[in-house]
This record gives structure tokens, C-alpha cells and sequence, in this order.
């Protein structure tokens, strides 16, 4: 069941996306409404965070289109926040909670030019949004898993973005962490921004999100939380893969098929 | 190695000597500048691609152009390892072979290449020829004033664009899609840092030549990292270390004229590096060593103040003398640790010693009464929380029992709700 939107903040359209020649996600079309806390769930390999990333450009598309606020990415791209999964970085680097924090702002500095007042400024409320503030000068490779979480989020809020993306902020954090961070999904969603969040733990998402994306190479569902989250649709997320569907991927790959005929 | 020669050296009155310090002084931090990045990029191989892959360049500049003017040649070593690093990438993107076979490809197709040409102009006859070579292996003590206006051209250039492009740098060296996703042009400034790699190696190449290049980009980087946690710290660190080894090495070579000086450069910052891996403050060997000491020997301090509690137990008496005998009959201690425990916890007031035995002070008893206590405070949380067996909990506890601040003690304490006794009915002794 995938429940379409009018004026949707997010619209993916026939979006299909392969590495090396094999698709891993297949003609994905959904739209999600303002402020909606979104959850994308689905197995391992299910191309959870292949779909935030094409979202974000950082993955190239195969097929499809990506409207965010009915405008390209690069149109738009100061209202777009992403956070990467934690462990995509190499957490030994020389630098200081503020130091990290402050990079949320470096598109709005500018090039060649230093962090002004009012950047400083916004990396400090957004470590104090997320309770780091004690923090600030603590070196990142000190950092606990949840604080690291923590660090990654106050990154992405000094953005002030109207659209948030995030790659797992709750794997591996502590019970604490993960409490403080729901708050501010629900703060920003009151406060009408939109937060897109690839999900693992299958019970919090009725209590965490309003709205549901699942899963599997394939979109099986999106929609609101209440209507989506059902034992049936759960069933064809996470039960039998369609083995079909990823052995034409598997050939695609090994005879290099473009993913789209284009003659 | 005399005052004299000291004198004249540092003076920099001879032309000669000014060109070789400078020189080295500049090609030194314009590597370890560089180097840092690099480093933190995790691309450490790349200084060594790019050292080998300038050398088809210079040998075509020269084939070219017929002198060795170091601009000329510069040009062409720039474009050539430019072109190394290009090949890399594009095989890892477009092919299967993984990073570390394509590093070692391109280095090495480049530097046959180079190889070959060198000997075809070799075998040529052109007596403009000789000399080029020193590209191979340096030739930091034969630089000359052009050498030297070309590296300070190169190495302005370098800090111009790292102060520049400073935070860019750092955010792509940290976190690469973070930074595309901010819209930040990450393949130019990815590019940008290419280029001024390749500039610093071909720069440093004529010091110390191709195969100890790799050295002067990373060494510093990676001495420097081990005494700050700050990028802008490390990048200080690092141009230091590399300026004095430059000029350490100068100085060298002229004190004792057999001795080269690129070579001398590379020997100095690798015993920086070796230094540093010891020495730093927090990361260092040294430190990790004595921590590791300090441990041990609270260990085997709260193991004593533990034995003479429970002899104190046994016999109900905590404030009696006890023997050696006594006490290693308890747990077996080995004997020079044992002495040296006794006296230490003698002279930080914790037992008293009385002829050859020893007894508890006040001190002593309540410190060894914690131990005890959070020995069996914790036997007692893993049967209940974790579902342990009682005969497995009494290895695991005598580890933490030197582990548990106060803060957990008192939620220890109140989590199992003040209890009286442990798994083995032994009794839990409160103050």
C-alpha cells in the first residue's frame, strides 16, 4: 500500500538505483507530507541507506527523479539537512565537539572565509539542543557512541534546515541518547520540518513515527504509521525475498545491462 | 662537529649554505603541511605514487626543452604526477581492482616509464644530460638560487591555499558525503589538495629524491598527531618538525661534507617520529606504561589491604599483628612483590609494621573493608542480574572490585537494596 500526498516536502519518482550494473532499489514512488517523522524500515540490504543517500545525491541514480519542496536538490540544498551513520567517519580525527559541530555551518560561511559570531553562536545552541554542551572542548575520539550520535545531530541542527535526513541515529546509542533525540525529532516536527529516519528497532516505530516507508529492494509500503505498520505488510517486508527479483538483478550485473533501455 | 663551523653555519654568511637551509627549510614544511592531510585522508601511499610518477615528466620536459631550468622541469614533473593520481582514481571508480593494487600500478607503469626515458637521454649523447638523475636520489646540498626562488614560489603557494581553504580541507578530510551533502564542491577541493600534494612532492623530490619522499609527507604528520587532538596544532607541529629536521639536516652535511643532506632530513624527522611514539603525553608508550604500572600496583595494594580483612574475619580480630606467613596463606602474592607492596602500603599510612609482622590501621582496615565489600556487592549483582552461576562469579569480581567508583558502589548498594550477604553467605561488611 503507498499512500501519495498532495504538495508533498519529498517526492521520489520511479527512482531506481545499481551498483554495478545490479539494482538495489527498484522503481521506488513515494511522497511524504510536512512534517511528517518518517520511518524507513526493512531487513539488512534492503537499500535503506542507499535510498537516503540517491535522496541526498550522494549516490548516482539510475532512473527517476528527486523533488524536495517540488524543487531540485541543488535548489534547495540550504533547507536540507543529512547525517550520515555514525560510523561512516574515523572518529580518531584531530578535532573537538565544537570543531564538529560547527561544520554544519560551512556552507553558510562560504568559501575562504572564517566562522563569524553568529556561526559560533548556533553551534553552541545546537550542542546545548542536544545536551552536549558540557562538552564542547572534549576531543571527538572521546566521545561515547550516543555522544558521537549526539555530536552528529547538533551538526545537522545548526543547518536550520526545513528537512532533516538521518542514517540510523539511534544504532548503538544508549537509552538516554535515544530518548533525547526523539524529543528533538518531535520538537522539530511541531515546529514543521520534515525528518526522515532510516529505522532498525521495529518496536519504537509506532511510538516514534507518523508515518512509515518499508523496505526491501522494493517500496512495499508508505504511508501513516496507523494504516502501514500491520502484521501483513510487516510479513512482506521482512519475509521470503523475492528471489526473482534479485537473480535478474544478479544477471543484469554480470552482463553489465544498462538499468534503462536508452535507444 | 666544532664551534666554529657552528658559527659559520648559522650565520648564513655563505651564499651556499643560505640556499641549502632555505631550501630544505621550505620544501620541509611545504611536505609536512601537506603530509597532514594526506595522512588524516588516509592516503598515505599517495606521496609515494606521485614522488615515482614525476619522473616519465621531467625527463619528456627535458627531451623537450634540451636544459634543466627547475621551472621547465617542474612543469612537466607537475603534469605527469598530476596524471598518476587521475589514472588512480579513475581505475578505482571504474574497474574492479581495489585501491591499493591500482596505488601500486600507476606508481609503478609511471616510474617504468620514467625509468625508460632517463635511459634513452642517458644513451643520447646530450652532455646537458648530466645531473638529472639527482631527481632519483636528491641533491639538497647542490641546490642553487634558481632551485630556490622556484621553492619559495611553490611552497607561498601551498600555504596560501591551505590557509584558504583551511576548513574545506578539514571537512573533506573528516567527512567526505557530510560535506557533499552541504553542497560543498568536494571533487574540486578534492583536487585542489591533489594539486598541492603534487606540487609539494615535486618540490621536496629534489632534496631527497623519489623513494624517500613518502617520508617527508607523512613522518611529520604522523609525529604531530601524536601530541595534539587538533588539526591546526597538528599542522604546527608538523611544518616545526619538518623545519628542523631541514635544518638539522643542512647542518649536518655541511659539518660533515661526506654525509648527504636529504637522506640526513628523513633520519631526523623518523627520529622525531620515534620520540614522539614514546614520549607524547596521553598517547605515547611511556605514559600507557607507567598507567599500566600504577595499576598493577593498586591491584596488588588493595589484594593485601583484602588479605589482612579476611584473616581479620577468620579469626574476628582485624586489629592484630600478622605474619608474612600469615597473609600469603590468604593468596599467593610473589615474593618481591609482596615486600614491595607491604612497604609501600607501610609508608602511605595504611599498616604498621611491628618487628616482622604487620598490622591494620584504621585507614587500612576500612580501605581493605571496601574491597571486600565490593567484591561481594558485585558476586552478589551477577548472580541476580546476569543469571551467573555462584562458583563463576568470584573471577569476574575480583576484577572489578578495583574497578567500581564510589558513584556505582552507592548505586550497587542501592539497586540490590543494602544486602547482607553474598552468594556464598559470606557477609557484606557496611561502615
Amino acid at each position: 500500500m503507498i499512500q501519495q500526498v498532495e504538495n508533498p516536502v519529498l517526492e521520489v519518482h520511479d527512482l531506481t538505483v545499481s551498483y554495478d550494473k545490479k539494482p538495489v532499489l527498484w522503481g521506488i514512488d513515494l511522497s511524504v507530507p510536512k512534517g511528517a517523522i518518517a520511518g524507513i524500515v526493512g531487513p539488512n540490504g534492503a537499500g535503506k541507506s542507499t535510498l537516503i543517500k540517491s535522496i541526498m545525491g550522494l549516490t548516482a541514480l539510475s532512473s527517476g527523479y528527486v523533488k524536495i519542496f517540488d524543487q531540485e536538490l541543488n535548489e534547495v540544498r540550504q533547507r536540507v539537512s543529512y547525517v550520515p551513520q555514525r560510523e561512516s567517519v574515523d572518529w580518531d580525527f584531530p578535532a573537538s565537539v565544537f570543531d564538529v559541530v560547527l561544520m554544519g555551518r560551512y556552507s553558510k560561511i562560504g568559501l575562504f572565509k572564517r566562522p563569524r559570531k553568529a556561526d559560533t553562536e548556533a553551534a553552541l545552541f545546537a550542542l546545548k539542543q542536544v545536551g552536549m554542551d558540557k562538552f564542547k572542548d572534549r576531543q571527538i575520539s572521546q566521545l561515547s557512541g550516543g555522544q558521537q550520535q549526539r555530536v552528529f545531530l547538533a551538526r545537522a541542527l545548526t543547518q536550520q534546515a526545513d528537512i532533516y535526513f538521518m542514517d540510523e541515529p539511534f544504532a548503538g546509542v544508549d537509552a538516554a541518547t535515544e530518548k533525547a533525540i526523539i524529543q528533538i525529532l518531535k520538537k522539530l516536527s511541531e515546529d514543521g520540518k520534515t525528518v526522515i529516519v532510516v529505522h532498525h528497532d521495529l518496536q519504537s516505530v509506532s511510538t516514534y513515527f507518523d508515518w512509515v516507508i518499508m523496505l526491501n529492494l522494493r517500496l512495499v509500503a508508505s504511508g501513516p504509521t496507523d494504516q502501514i505498520f500491520t502484521s501483513e505488510l510487516l510479513e512482506e517486508t521482512y519475509g521470503g525475498k523475492l528471489t526473482l527479483l534479485s537473480e535478474v538483478g544478479e544477471l543484469m550485473k554480470k552482463g553489465q545491462y544498462p538499468s534503462r533501455d536508452k535507444q | 662537529m666544532n664551534l666554529e663551523t657552528f658559527i659559520e653555519f648559522f650565520s648564513l654568511q655563505n651564499p651556499n649554505v643560505r640556499y641549502v637551509v632555505l631550501g630544505s627549510v621550505l620544501l620541509s614544511i611545504s611536505s609536512a603541511i601537506v603530509g597532514c592531510f594526506t595522512f588524516l585522508k588516509k592516503k598515505a601511499l599517495l606521496g609515494d605514487v606521485v614522488s615515482h610518477a614525476v619522473l616519465p615528466g621531467i625527463c619528456i620536459s627535458f627531451m623537450v626543452s634540451g636544459t634543466k631550468d627547475p621551472f621547465i622541469l617542474i612543469i612537466g614533473a607537475f603534469l605527469s604526477g598530476w596524471l598518476s593520481i587521475i589514472v588512480l582514481d579513475y581505475i578505482v571508480a571504474n574497474s574492479k581492482i581495489k585501491e591499493d593494487t591500482a596505488t601500486g600500478l600507476s606508481l609503478s607503469v609511471f616510474f617504468g616509464i620514467g625509468i625508460l626515458l632517463l635511459t634513452v637521454i642517458q644513451h643520447s649523447g646530450n652532455a646537458a644530460q648530466t645531473g638529472l638523475d639527482s631527481f632519483l636520489f636528491g641533491k639538497a646540498a647542490a641546490l642553487v638560487g634558481k632551485d630556490l626562488l622556484a621553492f619559495s614560489i611553490i611552497a607561498t603557494v601551498i600555504l596560501i591555499v591551505v590557509f584558504f581553504f583551511y576548513k574545506e580541507f578539514k571537512l573533506v578530510c573528516f567527512d567526505q558525503e557530510y560535506a557533499k551533502s552541504i553542497g560543498l564542491p568536494v571533487k574540486k577541493i578534492e583536487l585542489l589538495l591533489t594539486s598541492i600534494t603534487v606540487l609539494a612532492v615535486v618540490t621536496g623530490i629534489q632534496a631527497v629524491g623519489v623513494v624517500l619522499m613518502a617520508a617527508m609527507l607523512i613522518t611529520p604528520a604522523a609525529a604531530g598527531k601524536f601530541w595534539t587532538n587538533r588539526l591546526s596544532i597538528m599542522l604546527l607541529l608538523a611544518s616545526v618538525f619538518g623545519a628542523f629536521s631541514g635544518i638539522a639536516g643542512a647542518y649536518i652535511s655541511y659539518a660533515a661534507p661526506s654525509m648527504p643532506t636529504g637522506p640526513w632530513i628523513v633520519m631526523i624527522l623518523s627520529f622525531i617520529a620515534i620520540l614522539s611514539f614514546f614520549f607524547a603525553p596521553e598517547k605515547g608508550i611511556l605514559i600507557k606504561l607507567f598507567k599500566q604500572r600504577k595499576i598493577r600496583n593498586q591491584l596488588l595494594e588493595e589484594n593485601l589491604l583484602k588479605s589482612f580483612y579476611k584473616i581479620g574475619e577468620m579469626n574476628e580480630d582485624f586489629t592484630a599483628s600478622r605474619s608474612n606467613e600469615e597473609l600469603i596463606e590468604i593468596r599467593r602474592f610473589s615474593s618481591a612483590q609482596f615486600k614491595a607492596g607491604l612497604s609501600r602500603l607501610s609508608s602511605q599510612g595504611f599498616i604498621k609494621k611491628e618487628n616482622s609482622t604487620w598490622s591494620l590501621t584504621q585507614e587500612g582496615f576500612q580501605k581493605g573493608m571496601r574491597v571486600v565489600k565490593l567484591h561481594r556487592l558485585w558476586e552478589l549483582y551477577l548472580t541476580k542480574y546476569l543469571r551467573i552461576a555462584p562458583d563463576h562469579v568470584h573471577e569476574d569480581a575480583d576484577t572489578i572490585e578495583h574497578v567500581i567508583t564510589p558513584e556505582i558502589e552507592e548505586r550497587l548498594e542501592k539497586l540490590l537494596e543494602y544486602p547482607e550477604a553474598d552468594p556464598h553467605s559470606s557477609n557484606i561488611p557496611y561502615q
